[in-house]
């Protein structure tokens, strides 16, 4: 094969046909994906949960990750968010014409590596070659579906006033660390992208704890903004402490020197859980006997004080509100 | 500055104390205003516009450099986006700043223009090499915090010999803005916080006639916090005892005589000249305006601009709002034609604009 992506590669003829077998099905591979029929076979009933997502993050890679293992961790956890069991994804690529082919094999290795970490399976996939410029680089879009394991599934308009508030660990850090990967900022501590599949420990939480209300990753917008879109679904205020959020001191760092306020900066490794208070300290045990959870906390209360509304107590113990980020504050962060 | 020092600028007992201090002092209304949209967005962030006590009105002044961009120099970058052979770099702030006809910049980028959004003016340096076909401007707009380091990059530009640059100049000196609204018969302003950065240019000097011709007390202030309150509290105690003053509080990062070297650069390149305001309309010697000496890098002269005073936005409040004479959610247009997804004037334009802040940080 060439050393960069040439047009050919998505004709659909031989040169196709190489980079699919010497290149996709050497990575992603499993018996369904090798038969390479125009659609997979699945034996799935029941209730499902399906999701979309394209990945367009520059750079590429990052510490911590790139942009592969993103595509997988943010469709599995988006999945698993509905309370279901992430089963099987599909994947697209549409790549720029010259991309190097070493970044194409690390980045499908990453996503053949991230898929059999959360136990799903590539079943589909296509690729596409656009001329120079027409994309940057490489854009992936995952597609995954699941089985709901809980009556009913979690959601967004689901919260109730006297519910805990929780956060699965740090906040900011994939933000971040894209922001100052992109910029060439070379920031004195190292923060790195907490990009992971969070799959396995929604699981067992959901099983052990299936009065747990809403489940949501605060990607894109940052925890801010999650929380703004729940308080509206659910009509309840969410009442934040501000001294109680866990954020890396690096992070806090970081983004006082940029400008930049953590609580609106994406994560991919992080989920919030609302569950009534009754039930957080047995939700916060489990999340923290596993590593993607070990700094989780309670971070803030839904009460029925300013519906639709996030308000944040501030360390001097003043009050205000946690608007949802405006426009884009950061392009293409995932 | 380390971080964990910067955190006693935060903490919150001693914050409480001086609140407790300004409560019992307190002797009638105490109406404050900041002239710096740091300042703005430090006072809401931190909680802190909701502890003090009522009787101590905030007022967010003529501090965001997008906020003052009067209308006709918003039209006049708009015209210029749309010439063939420019490339226009801006700070990000401008981006969506409306003009008539709610033109901005990023329809025009949408529509084809070639806009870059720059960090710092010295990547127009790169960007003007990169393209030597074009003219890359550079649309010049702040205090007097950013122009020096336009004028730095001006004066590197000429040694490096690039002959496609040129600067939009539209920068405004704070002092003098502050004198007209001192001279407003329609505003009360019992004393300013002044912004930090301007001051570690300019030094304390030019804000003396606060105090001496007006009679008010000014104060260069940090943006923790504490800074903040122990600047209220000295004017508090000042105006108690009869007495007014121009006091630096950020000896941290601004000296008293300011930086020499800044302002020798800064007037090297640029030369005081009358400007208009958004809202406040001409304020003499207000702005800065490029030196003869280097025209070559004029965009005004290169593409023949003129900056006259135009029918103002219909229905927009800014020009109260700056004066202090209109809190945001006074204007009949806040949250309502106006929110920061489709801003009908500046203030809610910027991140640092007062009715943005309004906006994303107040609670009704």
């Amino acid at each position: 094969m060439s050393d960069k992506v040439l047009l050919d590669y998505g004709s659909g003829g031989r040169a196709s046909q190489r980079l699919i077998s010497d290149l996709f099905l050497e990575h992603l591979g499993n018996d369904e994906l090798n038969r390479l029929n125009d659609a997979a076979e699945l034996a799935m009933t029941g209730r499902l949960a399906m999701s979309t997502d394209s990945f367009v993050v520059d750079p590429i890679f990052f510490p911590g990750g790139n942009i592969g293992s993103l595509a997988v961790h943010g469709t599995v956890n988006d999945v698993a968010m509905m309370g279901a069991i992430p089963r099987h994804i599909t994947c697209a690529y549409i790549l720029e014409e010259g991309l190097p082919m070493d970044d194409l094999e690390q980045i499908v290795k990453a996503m053949g590596e991230a898929a059999r970490h959360a136990g799903v399976t590539i079943v589909s996939g296509d690729t596409k070659v656009v001329p120079k410029g027409a994309v940057d680089k490489i854009f992936i879009n995952t597609t995954g579906i699941g089985d709901i394991i809980v009556d009913p599934a979690p959601s967004g308009d689901a919260a109730k006033p006297g519910d805990a508030v929780l956060i699965s660990g740090t906040i900011g850090d994939h933000g971040l660390t894209i922001l100052g990967t992109r910029e060439g900022l070379d920031f004195e501590a190292k923060v790195e992208s907490d990009s992971a599949s969070l799959n396995h420990l929604l699981v067992k939480l959901v099983q052990e704890l299936p009065e747990v209300h809403v489940l949501r990753d605060p990607t894109r917008g940052g925890l801010a903004t999650t929380l703004n879109e729940i308080t509206t679904s659910s009509n309840v205020c969410c009442e934040l402490v501000e001294n109680s959020m866990p954020i890396r001191p690096e992070v806090k760092g970081g983004c006082s020197i940029l400008g930049l306020d953590p609580l609106y900066l994406a994560n991919e490794g992080k989920f919030l859980c609302i569950l009534p208070q009754e039930h957080a300290d047995k939700a916060l045990e489990i999340m923290r006997n596993d590593p993607l959870g070990k700094d989780a906390c309670q971070i803030g209360t839904m009460t029925d004080a300013n519906p639709g509304k996030v308000v944040l107590e501030t360390p001097l113990g003043g009050k205000r509100l946690l608007n949802m980020l405006e426009g884009e504050q950061l392009p293409r962060i995932c | 500055m380390s971080f964990e020092l910067l955190e006693k600028f935060r903490d919150p007992e001693l914050c409480r104390k001086i609140l407790d201090k300004m409560r019992s002092e307190l002797d009638g209304e105490l109406r404050f205003m900041e002239v710096c949209g740091t300042h703005t967005v430090a006072i809401f962030q931190s909680g802190l516009r909701s502890l003090l006590p009522e009787e101590v009105v905030h007022l967010s002044g003529p501090g965001c450099p997008v906020c003052v961009t009067h209308e006709s120099e918003v039209n006049a970058f708009l015209d210029l986006a749309e010439k063939d052979n420019v490339i226009l770099a801006t700070f990000g702030d401008l981006m969506r700043v409306p003009g008539h006809n709610s033109r901005n910049l990023k329809k025009a980028q949408a529509d084809g223009a070639r806009i870059k959004v720059v960090y710092s003016p010295f990547d127009t340096l790169k960007l003007a090499k990169e393209n030597p076909d074009d003219i890359v401007v550079f649309i010049g707009v702040g205090f007097e915090t950013t122009a020096p380091t336009i004028a730095g990059t001006m004066k590197m530009a000429r040694q490096q010999g690039i002959t496609n640059l040129r600067v939009l100049c539209f920068h405004k000196t704070v002092p003098t803005a502050l004198e007209a609204l001192l001279t407003d018969s329609m505003t009360s302003i019992d004393g300013f916080i002044l912004p930090g950065h301007v001051s570690a240019i300019i030094g304390i000097e030019p804000y003396k006639f606060i105090a001496e011709k007006y009679g008010k007390s000014a104060v260069v202030a940090g943006f923790e916090p504490l800074d903040i309150l122990q600047s209220l509290n000295q004017m508090i105690e000042w105006r108690n005892k009869g007495e007014a003053h121009v006091a630096n509080n950020y000896t941290r990062i601004v000296s008293d005589t300011g930086n020499a070297k800044a302002r020798e650069v800064m007037y090297e390149v640029f030369e005081p000249v009358d400007a208009l305001w958004r809202g406040i309309g001409e304020i003499p010697g207000s702005g800065l305006e490029i030196r003869p000496e280097w025209d070559q890098f004029d965009a005004k002269k290169e593409f023949g601009i003129t900056i006259e005073e135009g029918p103002a936005l219909p229905g927009c409040k800014c020009g109260d709002i700056l004066k202090g004479i209109k809190q945001p959610d006074q204007c009949p247009l806040f949250k309502k034609a106006c929110t920061p997804a489709n801003p009908v004037g500046p203030c809610m334009v910027s991140t640092e604009g007062s009715c943005a802040a309004y906006y994303k940080y107040k609670l009704d």
